[in-house]
């Protein structure tokens, strides 16, 4: 039940004779969800970020891995087990913003420094936010507010709206609404980790939408458009990558074809930095990446980056290297807004298929420079 | 037409039910036995159809593999484990049935990984057709009400038709008077619980075409097939059958028609929340409500 990888040990770091300043060695705790209908998630972000760091040859990060099975309290257990009897510098990893509200705040008022990999849940960019907690994902609404956007080009005005019942998808569908400007057909909240969504296909074929808007992340979205395609409802689908990644693509295959959906990266985002990562993670893991991956390894990167700047121990100096955001990310472009969530463009990609791949597309940007819409909230 | 639709959803979840409540309640009612790791063998049964039509291509042979592979351990079940419980109390055999959960579990977890599988639908069931009346609904999920509904009446011509049925019925009522007119009792408990694990293997390879194959699949429905069969009354198939259909219509027709109900005097998203809430726990007040009304359950036998 434990995934617990060590990868060199501090011991090892100090024997090589760390001693100048920022070549400390630094812990990263990383609490991921490793199993159940969310584990395609984690183990994409746990990839990303380890390639990152064989990539830059970081002998020197130890970074222990724990599966939170995501479930709220035994992300908390870890998250105690890690601050205490680990001792780790920084936190990282999860997946669910139920998990992070669980986590996230214990662990910044003990001195830790947590970066996000993917959960941007509000609170945590408004009134929540705190100095040493940074996002390199984006705040949850975001690429919902792109869809919204999108939504709006594309001349629907009658969505049915579906996400489950947690932080990211009361944020999800707040972020839709944002920019969406036509009318709601219905709003439907389901259980996370739901696996039957008959019930909710009734309703939207009742419900006489133009489009329908759903943010079903890992297995549960799976779940929903396999069963969505068998049912012989028509109506189009939009929403944020996180119901078009990588994993949700190849299982359920034709059915996706052509769906635009929103993302603040792609695989052919024109980049070096991108270009780079996509090849070393083909190589590395026979896959192609998700964006998931994509955030890991920007979250690796961005740590490096500040690692070479400054001792974690310094921890005025370290945050200052995490505010400059000083590495090449897979996005091209990104900085920090002042809630230390990203500011950065939102593109529509298109479902296509390569070869016997199914994969996404960029078809165009949908938001430029998009912060959130929390941050004058956040007083740090 | 939302109504229709939800009704079939409440029917096909009545009848996955039904597959699931019917091995419990025979083995409830014959053996005596509590049995918790049913959920464990719905889990196994889906395993091995996704395996086993990943690799050959058949969701036919998927099927097959899904009911021989959970009789074959139930069978291994019972003569490892269970036999040694008979006689114990119910207590005993809840820990140990409970033992063999988490068994089961870490071995599937072992073998297939955390990742959950997929499975194709094969092309003759995949789609939806338009039924009478211009309602559009997935074939696989009428396949699945028809499944049951076959084993259903299956069940019945087996228990009350056939020589094993008469034994079944005898053993439930006293096992040491049947085991003196020469019955086999042991080899009977055997093949009963073979028998209920084979259903709880189809249930779950059902299920998990239309959902998805996963470590932990089984116990949320473990704990609907309890509420079933108290509801449907111990030990009577007529019982589950009836009761599992009354909990599938009741969840699906109150998860849809209470947050509707709630919007005419509320705010749309309040009333979501609260139908949403109410409609997943209608199906415990209509257990309270039945136990209340008649403690040993509709076609219960025991006062």
């Amino acid at each position: 039940m434990k995934a617990r990888t060590i990868l060199l040990g501090t011991l090892a770091a100090l024997a090589l004779g760390a001693g100048a300043a920022g070549a400390e060695g630094i812990k990263v705790g990383m609490i991921t969800t490793l199993s159940g209908g969310g584990a395609g998630l984690g183990i994409d972000v746990r990839d990303g970020f380890l390639l990152a760091l064989k990539m830059a040859g970081a002998t020197d990060v130890e970074a222990v891995i724990e599966d939170d099975q995501q479930k709220p309290d035994i992300a908390v257990q870890i998250a105690d087990k890690m601050i205490q009897s680990d001792q780790v510098d920084v936190l990282t990893g999860i997946i669910w913003s139920n998990l992070a509200m669980a986590v996230v705040p214990a662990a910044v008022a003990q001195g830790k420094f947590y970066l996000s990999p993917n959960a941007g849940p509000s609170a945590l960019a408004g009134s929540g936010c705190d100095k040493n907690y940074f996002n390199v994902a984006w705040q949850n609404d975001n690429l919902h507010e792109a869809a919204g956007a999108y939504a709006n080009s594309a001349g629907y005005n009658n969505s049915f709206m579906l996400a489950p019942n947690y932080p990211a998808g009361t944020d999800a569908i707040t972020g839709y609404k944002r920019f969406y400007t036509g009318a709601a057909a219905g709003e439907v909240y389901t259980q996370l980790g739901q696996t039957d969504y008959a019930a909710e296909i009734a309703q939207i074929r009742a419900s006489g939408a133009d489009s329908v808007f759903f943010f079903l992340p890992g297995g549960m979205g799976i779940a929903f458009m396999k069963q969505y395609a068998e049912s012989g409802v028509g109506i189009p689908l939009v929403g944020p990558a996180f119901s078009f990644d990588q994993n949700i693509l190849q299982a359920v295959g034709d059915a996706a074809l052509g769906v635009r959906n929103t993302s603040q990266w792609n695989k052919d985002l024109d980049n070096a930095a991108n270009a780079a990562f996509v090849a070393a993670f083909q190589a590395e893991y026979n896959r192609l990446p998700s964006l998931y991956a994509s955030q890991g390894y920007d979250t690796a990167n961005l740590l490096l980056s500040a690692k070479a700047k400054a001792d974690v121990a310094d921890q005025d100096a370290f945050r200052a290297a995490l505010e400059a955001a000083d590495f090449a990310s897979t996005r091209g472009d990104f900085k920090f807004g002042p809630n230390h969530h990203p500011i950065q463009d939102i593109y529509v990609r298109e479902v296509v298929k390569e070869g016997d791949i199914y994969t996404n597309k960029l078809v165009g940007v949908a938001l430029e420079d998009r912060g959130d819409a929390y941050v004058d909230e956040c007083k740090m | 037409m939302l109504l229709a639709e939800q009704a079939l959803n409440g029917l096909q979840y009545g009848m996955m039910l039904f597959l699931m409540a019917a091995g419990l309640t025979l083995v409830f009612g014959v053996m005596g036995l509590i049995n918790l790791a049913h959920g464990s063998l719905y889990m196994l049964g889906a395993f091995a159809c996704a395996w086993v039509a990943a690799a050959t291509g058949s969701f036919a042979l998927g099927l097959a593999a899904s009911l021989a592979a959970a009789a074959a351990a139930g069978v291994l079940v019972e003569v490892a484990v269970i036999r040694r419980l008979y006689a114990r109390d119910h207590l005993e055999q809840v820990l140990a049935t409970f033992a063999l959960i988490l068994v089961f579990s870490e071995g599937t977890r072992w073998v297939f990984g955390s990742f959950p599988l997929y499975l194709t639908l094969p092309a003759a069931l995949s789609g939806a057709v338009t039924l009478p009346g211009g309602l559009q609904y997935p074939l696989f999920r009428l396949a699945i009400i028809g499944v049951g509904a076959a084993v259903a009446v299956g069940l019945w011509l087996l228990i009350a038709r056939t020589r094993l049925g008469i034994r079944i019925r005898a053993g439930e009522a006293d096992r040491e008077m049947v085991a003196a007119l020469g019955v086999d009792i042991a080899r009977l408990y055997t093949l009963v619980f073979a028998l209920g694990a084979a259903l709880a293997g189809l249930a779950g390879a059902l299920v998990g075409t239309i959902q998805s194959v996963q470590v932990g699949m089984g116990e949320p429905v473990l704990i609907l097939a309890f509420v079933v069969i108290v509801i449907g009354g111990i030990g009577s198939i007529k019982g589950a059958l009836v009761a599992a259909l009354l909990v599938g219509l009741t969840d699906a027709l109150g998860k849809a028609l209470l947050p509707a109900l709630f919007a005419r005097f509320m705010e749309v998203s309040a009333a979501n929340g609260i139908g949403a809430a109410l409609g997943s726990m209608l199906i415990y007040i209509l257990m309270a409500g039945v136990l209340i009304w008649r403690p040993q359950g509709l076609y219960g036998a025991r006062g």
